[in-house]
């Protein structure tokens, strides 16, 4: 197998409410900007991970509309869905290609188009990623799945409302330093917990948001990444893992077991431990998703993590800062690119290139992003050589 | 769900017909093809007891919009006293009382109107007894 880095980065300008763009421009001006940022003239293939672009804008079949709108056909396109986790999926599916030596230069990008439709809609599209037959159809939401998930927890652990709330407050304080984020408003925990109730104990800003963004990555070998002369960032660890489609079929409903597992294989892969890991983006859609995988990530002692959060032990400048770029909470959620945008923001974070958001001598980063209820997940490790 | 979609499901929506494995012994609902705990692939239907108890709840504020006229309502994950655990409305106790390790037990009711064609879907709700 060979080694695979990343060597270009790039992001839609602005993620939010774009009426103005189109589900295809967003992804090529995405992967333009990549493409810029590695200097490549061409690729020999490429992935795009997308949730859900026929619920949302009717389009399918994205790997070729990419690679005809990016001028690129007759290259090999494929469309990766995995629900929310799509994005990262389609991360693992570069990876595998470049190490796998059936293609030198890969490109790798994430969509979602979400506010073309109305949020009933938008609502059912996302409902989608959970078992529609058995919890959707008797009333379950999806931010009421992850309401169950934070009343199990808050049940064994004491987690409290407040702690939830504090990882909304650092998420959206986070974002202060995006550009790209969607929100750039200071918010308070008594601010989240006056807002509207969603999913009792969830309330709306314990939610991630619906939005219209892009991310790019292109992956290729250490010896073309030299010859490119781009910073030498690679991709050290991977692992992905399914769980029960539906919430209730869970052991233990406190648990993200295929996060745990995710992340067992790619740190046994990238030869790590939690403890060297020096920042991490993660799949906060909720506030108490970000307390449970902190936990399953192993950063923070099981039932911990909302004390964690609470203490600032996951701010920048704390024990190991969780969402510096705003996470899904602030910077929002296109679900098919935020798995592609989180290993950006770790990439650009190890090239000291993070601008004000930058954490110092930052040299190994993870990514982590979740389909469902957590019933996929795939984790990256990222280092700096 | 398509008028065909929920006919086929009448054994276990109507009746609570769950799949037992006949070489494990496990219960499962919805009946599945594959036991997830042995891989066995026969099994033997079972109408399931009706009761059980909540291990976690919820109540729906921003519901989707086959719901809108329902919310406020509460949701629950149930383990039935057989074993399948199910994700269901709890009806008939105001939401906000619902508590963890509550007895349930699960009664016939519409549960939603499909789309213009207004065909009534049935199944279950289940109650605090």
């Amino acid at each position: 197998m060979r080694d695979v880095a990343v060597v270009g980065i790039g992001l839609n300008d602005r993620w939010g409410e774009l009426w103005e763009v189109s589900l295809r421009d967003l992804v090529v001006q995405a992967a333009l900007a990549a493409i810029k940022d590695a200097g490549v003239d061409h690729v020999d293939s490429m992935y795009v991970g997308c949730m859900s672009s026929g619920l949302f804008t009717g389009q399918e079949h994205l790997g070729a509309l990419m690679a005809d709108y990016l001028g690129q056909a007759p290259v090999p396109a494929t469309r990766v869905e995995s629900a929310c986790a799509s994005g990262g999926v389609a991360v693992r599916q570069g990876f595998i290609e470049v190490a796998g030596g059936l293609a030198d230069i890969v490109l790798v990008a994430g969509v979602e188009k979400m506010t073309d439709v109305t949020g009933d809609r938008a609502t059912y599209a996302l409902g989608t990623a959970a078992d529609e037959e058995w919890e959707a159809f008797n009333g379950a939401t999806f931010p009421g799945l992850y309401a169950m998930m934070a009343v199990a927890h808050m049940a064994r652990y004491g987690t409290t409302c407040e702690q939830m709330a504090c990882v909304a407050v650092k998420n959206h304080e986070n974002a202060m330093k995006n550009p790209v984020a969607q929100y750039h408003d200071r918010i308070t925990v008594a601010g989240v917990l006056d807002s509207v109730m969603v999913a009792d104990p969830l309330h709306i800003l314990d939610c991630s948001p619906i939005t219209d963004g892009a991310a790019a990555l292109i992956l290729t070998t250490p010896e073309l990444a030299k010859k490119l002369k781009r910073p030498d960032v690679r991709i050290i660890g991977t692992g992905q893992a399914s769980d029960t489609i539906a919430l209730h079929s869970r052991e233990d409903l406190t648990a993200l077991d295929a996060v745990t597992r995710s992340a067992g294989a790619a740190y046994n892969m990238a030869n790590k431990k939690p403890r060297d890991i020096d920042l991490c983006e993660v799949h906060d859609c909720f506030t108490i998703a970000e307390i449970m995988v902190t936990e399953a990530l192993g950063l923070v002692e099981k039932g911990k993590g909302g004390p964690a959060v609470a203490a600032g032990e996951t701010a920048p400048g704390g024990r190991i800062p969780v969402n510096v770029s705003g996470g899904l909470k602030a910077k929002g959620h296109p679900v098919g690119a935020t798995g592609v945008a989180q290993v950006a923001e770790i990439v650009a974070q190890l090239r000291q290139s993070a601008g004000d958001r930058q954490i110092e001598k930052a040299r190994l980063g993870l990514a982590q992003t979740m389909g469902g209820t957590g019933a996929s997940s795939v984790v990256h490790i990222l280092e700096a050589k | 769900m398509s008028t065909a979609g929920s006919w086929r499901e009448y054994p276990q929506r109507y009746r609570y017909e769950a799949a037992v494995c006949d070489k494990c012994g496990k219960w499962h609902f919805p009946p599945r093809l594959v036991c997830d705990g042995c891989r066995n692939e026969t099994f033997t239907r079972k109408a399931m007891r009706r009761t059980g108890k909540i291990l976690t709840h919820t109540v729906i504020h921003m519901p989707p919009a086959a719901f809108k006229d329902e919310s406020p309502y509460a949701v629950a994950i149930i383990e039935m006293d057989d074993g399948p655990r199910i994700t269901t409305q709890v009806v008939g106790i105001a939401p906000g009382e619902l508590k963890i390790g509550q007895r349930v037990r699960l009664e016939f009711r519409r549960v939603q109107a499909d789309g213009e064609a207004g065909t009534i879907l049935y199944g279950y709700k289940a109650v605090v007894v």
